[in-house]
């Protein structure tokens, strides 16, 4: 390519590696916050303000019109969510991001930019229980239907496919922990048919698994778990890869027809590889509000700057304990892909070589009063419905979250009886093997 | 503007970006237009915003102002010198401008061609680099200019800039 200007410009300044030449551990820190030019504040701050003052009517115009790049209002922009939004895709290898108030409003967002009511959509079965509610009910709703299939085998995809179908949604290593997916083949099927890929890469984070680099369109996080870290601050964020073609053949119209609450203006034209998130901030954020706070944007910042090296110990640690409990009496199984037993550890071996992630479930012998002695005698575990803090978190899904299901039901959900869903934090290890020790009796 | 063709896909130093939108100072627009709503216009405006001199040239509406700049049916129309050409046509339209760009390059003193997001001519980049004239393509001057000055990442867009420096604000 030609790139050599006839004359010297002006002096160019010293090269510097472009940002997808840098380690995950610079763009953890780095990506998105440059000082503040005006005060030269090191730390991003935090913009609490509603709104921005324009500069004059015609910059109003143009802002309103999406002619220019500025602030209007935090529910559609913010400076400090800004900051974030880079980093998001800077982690995960893609164009641009968008945040939202929580995971579900991150899904949300997405979806609403890919589907007209009437359309449906494919998912595997091995989901965070709440999208699988979101996803089979409260989307139901507003007329999308969602196909819910067994992920184990990726031809269950293909054939699930509809003329309607608009995407395709996984989680690489799914939640509750244990499977993980063969990503390459679910790609193939969602490129044939021309449809995008969703994955939702919370349990993953961006430090054990990119799924942009397996070919994923997309990617959606809950920022609450182990990106913001600390069990402090809610969020979501939606990121595009830039790769996908929503021209192709007509399929997302929201995407290429002219847009008439812009003028006409047509998304993917004018803004080409991150059209698909202005669209998603710019008519379903704007319309449907669920805008990120600055300050949890702010914790989830900071909590970022350390996500690699919190990863590496979450792991490590939930590697101990699941070894720990494999061999435990009181223990019937354990189901973590990083455990050579798994059926899954081939696949965690490819696709999340650092760790297979650090929440997981195993069985006890004792049955059903044996999870709830266990989730009653621990004493560092805490007894919770979250995963992805620094403190271990322990949950017995039979007697809590899933109660109110029939047996065959809580079976299905990989929710039985004697099933415990561990997320393993950062504590001393071997405090948490004995925690479980005494506990177990 | 059509889709981007399916060549490898190119790539440009920030360093060589920087330089150019940063020493042109005025900006023959091929296919710029009168109509407010379409991206050749607001991009105009927002160089306009930015410091440059935007000319637009289109045959359409030679003669006619648009952005309070008169319009002109071609680059030799054009009495001013300019530094740098922005296509913003289609890909098929790009070779022809391309050639007229070389043609007029020494006399107007242009040393680039820019063509927009979507626009790509390889042949034609390989003619204009030939005659020394500097290439881009597939981008567009206002989105660079938003990703290179601290603009673009504001709408969440990954810039690429890692930088712990204290930045001007502007170029």
């Amino acid at each position: 390519m030609n790139d050599k200007p006839k004359k010297a410009l002006s002096p160019s300044p010293a090269p510097s590696p472009a940002a997808g030449e840098y380690g995950i551990e610079t763009l953890a820190i780095h990506a998105g916050a440059s000082p503040e030019p005006v005060t030269g504040a090191r730390n991003t701050p935090i913009y609490q303000t509603t709104s921005y003052v324009f500069e004059d009517v015609e910059h109003a115009a143009d802002l309103f019109n999406l002619q220019t790049f500025g602030f209007i209002y935090s529910r559609l922009t913010n400076p400090t969510v800004a900051v974030l939004e880079e980093r998001m895709a800077a982690l995960e290898g893609g164009r641009a991001a968008v945040c939202a108030a929580s995971g579900h409003a991150a899904q949300f967002l997405a979806f609403f930019t890919l589907l007209e009511p009437g359309d449906e959509f494919i998912s595997s079965l091995n989901l965070y229980g709440g999208s699988i509610t979101q996803f089979g009910h409260s989307f139901k709703r507003l007329g999308w239907t969602c196909h819910f299939v067994d992920p184990t085998n990726p031809e269950n995809f293909q054939k699930a496919l509809t003329p309607k179908c608009k995407a395709i949604f996984i989680e690489v290593l799914a939640n509750p922990g244990g499977i993980v997916l063969d990503v390459e083949p679910i790609v193939a099927i969602a490129r044939e048919a021309g449809i995008p890929l969703i994955v939702d890469n919370t349990m993953a984070t961006p430090y054990l698994c990119r799924p942009m680099e397996w070919g994923a369109d997309l990617v959606v996080h809950s920022t609450t778990k182990f990106l913001s870290g600390h069990g402090t601050s809610m969020g979501g964020a939606l990121i595009e890869s830039g790769k996908f073609d929503w021209a192709r053949d007509g399929k997302f119209p929201t995407m290429t027809e002219p847009d008439p609450a812009y003028h006409g203006l047509k998304f993917y034209e004018t803004f080409g590889d991150f059209g698909f998130t202005m669209k998603a901030r710019t008519v379903a954020l704007r319309d449907f509000g669920p805008a990120m706070s600055p300050a949890n944007a702010f914790y989830t910042i900071t909590g970022i700057e350390s996500l690699p090296v919190r990863m590496e110990r979450h792991v490590a640690n939930a590697q101990k304990v699941a070894k720990f409990l494999d061999a435990h009496p009181a223990v019937d199984w354990v189901s973590y892909a990083g455990l050579k037993n798994s059926p899954y550890h081939a696949l965690a071996k490819k696709y999340l070589p650092r760790g297979a992630g650090s929440v997981f479930t195993f069985g006890l012998k004792g049955g059903y009063e044996a999870g709830i002695r266990l989730v009653e005698t621990v004493n560092l575990f805490s007894h919770l419905a979250n995963v992805g803090d620094t403190r271990s978190l322990i949950l017995h899904p039979a007697s809590t979250t899933h109660r109110q299901l029939t047996d065959e039901q809580r079976h299905a959900a990989g929710a039985g009886p004697d099933v415990i869903r561990l997320s393993v934090g950062l504590e001393t290890a071997d405090d948490l093997l004995a925690d479980l020790d005494q506990a177990l009796g | 503007m059509s889709k981007p063709a399916a060549e490898e896909p190119l790539h440009y130093d920030d360093a060589l970006l920087r330089r150019i939108l940063t020493n042109a100072k005025t900006i023959a627009m091929v296919g710029a237009s009168p109509n407010w709503v379409r991206p050749s216009n607001f991009a105009m405006k927002y160089l306009q915003r930015k410091g440059y001199r935007v000319i637009p040239v289109n045959p359409g509406h030679a003669g006619k102002d648009i952005l309070g700049e008169t319009t002109y049916a071609c680059l030799r129309d054009i009495p001013d010198k300019f530094d740098m050409v922005d296509v913003f046509r289609t890909s098929d339209a790009a070779g022809a401008i391309a050639d007229e760009a070389i043609e007029v390059a020494a006399n107007k003193g242009a040393q680039v061609l820019w063509m927009q997001l979507g626009v790509r001519d390889d042949a034609a980049a390989e003619r204009a680099a030939a005659a020394g004239v500097t290439v881009v393509m597939n981008r567009c001057p206002k989105i660079e200019y938003g990703r290179l000055f601290g603009e673009l990442g504001w709408s969440g867009v990954n810039t690429g800039i890692i930088s712990s420096k204290r930045r001007k604000p502007g170029p």
